[in-house]
């Protein structure tokens, strides 16, 4: 699934976050691209 | 999703193409996911953003999915999801953003 992938992490503020995601996918063995903590209020 | 996160995602299936891109989504709530999860397949809803029209068709699944879950070491994902894991509906959110994905398959 993360082979060659390049990840595009979109966190929420309310939800788990750019950063948490993006070391996970990391950890994977992805390659992250963007990360983003997003706020809907 | 706000601009400045659409005009970076349409940059990089630009630079790269959809097929080198996975999309992982960390919205609280199965409505927040399906929208984001809509603007990375079908464009965005609002027709607002940059990806108003752009029928993307990314691969996109919520961190918590359990077909994400099994290629992160446990340590790593109990430092970083942790208790979120516990607080959010896991279940409903990936159900929300698979059914996404169904309607772009069939699309």
């Amino acid at each position: 699934m993360f082979s060659d992938k390049l990840i595009i992490a979109l966190g929420e503020r309310d939800g788990i976050s750019g950063p948490a995601i993006a070391a996970c996918a990391t950890a994977a063995g992805g390659s992250v691209a963007f990360i983003a903590t997003e706020c809907f209020v | 999703m706000d601009v400045r996160s659409q005009e970076a995602i349409r940059s990089l299936a630009d630079q790269h193409g959809k097929d080198k891109l996975l999309v992982l989504l960390g919205a609280p709530d199965p409505e927040s996911a399906e929208i984001a999860a809509e603007t990375v397949v079908q464009g965005d809803p609002s027709y607002a953003g940059p990806l108003a029209g752009a029928q993307l068709g990314l691969v996109v699944h919520h961190v918590l999915d359990p077909a994400v879950r099994q290629h992160v070491p446990p340590a790593v994902w109990e430092e970083q999801i942790g208790v979120m894991a516990d607080v959010l509906d896991g279940a409903a959110l990936t159900a929300a953003v698979a059914a996404m994905r169904r309607r772009a398959e069939g699309s």
